[in-house]
């Protein structure tokens, strides 16, 4: 073989050591075929949403964000998350504590149902409540007889918003706590502990970070959500309109540095969840805790 | 009780499971279950009627062959990624991998107006399609580029572990014996993530398949042309046609779970080869 250096005695080393790497030129190859797919995909649409916000200015920009729609659309994207995340925070737990701790018949069955959500479109995950809620929908007469409106309303947008998001939280703890077992938990139990304490003192340190993890993945996709909600929205300005479909009405409207300077604080948000999901995993490896469950 | 159940001293289950199956039902099953109450209401015979109108079937088309065409060009690529990001060192390479992410962070609408704004004929990249005679935004290929943004996490993240998994030792052994590098990649390597990479596939076409927000601008939604599945559910919802909305949105979740199933097959079959 080429590799070998001159004079060696040990015929194996240097041989096995080249055939099981690629040759220099394979190994720029492969890396400049990877850097340049991210770039093209990831690196250039980030850098452009920025810049395309900044394209006429600060000044500009400013104005754009101070608008009332979009302080508006700020608000109740804030507003939405603050009620989705927490309702899906305790459904995870419950179901992760229901699941992982205790056996039961039909759990398989169970886990699929939670899962369900995910192999939903956006658009059908709203479509499903206009047809619950909606003017012609099962509970419509019903809703406009006592005067109380759901769809085109800030109900539905929450509504759509936990549904989209329903399984984030759940599928981090349940395989989480899964690996963990139950043994800590039985013996603070036997040692007399009440559910709570038990709850709070032994489980919750355990899986604080993989809870953390799903919590703001869960977060993110509340307040970027677009598919579901637009369907339940009605798109009325400064009332429903969140900060997604803010964004799409404004650059509809060919205000682009307008659209742009509300989806660039859509991308800061996700960079900032890539952040702290680093940084989560990172906690967790260095504290020797697993994240997943599945390992 | 104790049939359902087996024993054990922890409390909280009866509010625990309580609790979650009222959840579930509130919010996923009986809003779901209103798609299969609605559609029967049509009966069988108007639901296959809507199913296979025109531009029904147009628009199936084109969001299956966007969605294949994206997850394709997802595996091969992934799969470079991944073993870069398993195999080499280089400068930037932890903010690189944490980026990967970024399409499951990012809103889609967000990536949706960037898409079209870099795709389009006077865009920083569409210039160049521009020049090769090549339309990118508002075609059927600029439907493919979206699916391929939304679908890029999957094929990379669940390869990335198995690859790091792959031992030294085998690839060692291989070699040893006289296998070149190529071969050692063919016939050790390749099998070991096969599964993995056969997954991840799955995971992107799935997504794609139902993904709107990254879509819409980029797409043109020319009907028949570049109109994609869950766009027309829209446009029916739009017309106040409820029951063609309706079916054509069973007949996605009805292909969804076939999917999911396929995905479920695909990860138990592996999971046998790997005990065995």
């Amino acid at each position: 073989m080429v590799g070998k250096p001159p004079g060696s005695t040990l015929m194996s080393t240097p041989q096995r050591r080249i055939s099981t790497r690629e040759s220099r030129g394979v190994t720029l190859l492969l890396i400049g075929v990877a850097l340049g797919y991210l770039l093209m995909f990831l690196g250039l649409p980030l850098v452009a949403v920025f810049v395309e916000a900044l394209s006429k200015g600060w000044e500009l920009y400013w104005k754009a964000l101070q608008e009332p729609d979009a302080l508006s659309a700020v608000k109740l994207t804030l507003i939405v998350a603050a009620i989705a995340v927490p309702a899906n925070l305790v459904f995870g737990v419950a179901a992760s504590w229901a699941i992982a701790k205790f056996d039961f018949k039909g759990k398989s069955l169970l886990i699929t149902f939670i899962d369900l959500p995910f192999a939903v479109s956006p658009v059908v995950s709203g479509l499903i409540y206009v047809l619950l809620f909606g003017a012609q929908g099962w509970f419509g007469p019903w809703l406009q007889e006592h005067d109380i409106k759901l769809i085109f309303a800030v109900p539905g947008i929450v509504l759509a918003t936990i549904f989209v998001t329903f399984p984030f939280i759940a599928r981090e703890l349940i395989p989480l706590m899964q690996a963990q077992g139950k043994e800590e938990e039985e013996a603070a139990v036997s040692l007399g502990a009440s559910g709570w304490q038990t709850f709070f003192r032994v489980t919750l340190p355990n899986i604080k970070w993989g809870l953390l993890y799903g919590v703001i993945l869960c977060n993110a996709r509340a307040m970027g959500e677009f598919g579901a909600v637009s369907v339940v929205s009605g798109h009325i300005r400064g009332m429903t309109n969140t900060m997604p479909l803010h964004v799409e009405i404004v650059y509809n409207e060919y205000n682009f540095v307008a659209a742009f300077a509300v989806a660039s604080l859509l991308a800061l948000l996700a960079l900032v969840t890539l952040g702290i999901k680093s940084l989560v995993e990172w906690q967790a490896k260095q504290s020797g805790e697993p994240l997943h469950g599945a390992h | 009780m104790s049939s359902f159940k087996a024993h054990s001293v922890l409390p909280g289950f009866n509010l625990a499971l309580g609790f979650t199956l009222l959840y579930l039902s509130l919010i996923v099953l009986i809003p779901l279950s209103a798609l299969f109450v609605n559609t029967a209401s049509i009966g069988l015979g108007g639901f296959w009627d809507v199913v296979t109108g025109d531009r029904v079937l147009a628009s199936l088309k084109v969001t299956f062959t966007a969605s294949f065409a994206a997850a394709v060009a997802n595996a091969f690529f992934g799969l470079v990624v991944a073993w870069v990001l398993v195999r080499y060192r280089f400068p930037g390479k932890r903010i690189i991998d944490a980026l990967v992410d970024l399409p499951f962070a990012l809103p889609t609408a967000v990536a949706g107006i960037v898409l079209a704004t870099l795709y389009a004929p006077n865009g920083w990249l569409g210039q160049y399609f521009a020049e090769l005679g090549i339309k990118a935004a508002y075609t059927p290929l600029g439907i493919v580029i979206a699916l391929t943004f939304i679908g890029l996490p999957f094929v990379v993240r669940t390869v990335q572990p198995v690859l790091e998994d792959v031992e030294a030792e085998v690839e060692e052994a291989a070699a040893s014996l006289g296998a070149g590098r190529w071969d050692v990649f063919r016939r050790v390597i390749f099998p070991a993530v096969a599964p993995a990479l056969l997954t991840g596939f799955s995971l992107a076409f799935a997504r794609a398949i139902g993904e709107y927000g990254s879509v819409i601008f980029i797409a043109g939604n020319m009907p028949f042309i570049s109109e994609i599945t869950p766009l027309l559910i829209v446009a029916k919802l739009e017309q106040y046609d409820y029951a063609g909305a309706t079916a054509i949105a069973l007949a996605m979740l009805l292909i969804s779970f076939i999917l999911m199933l396929t995905i479920n097959a695909i990860q138990w079959w592996a999971s046998r080869r790997e005990a065995r």
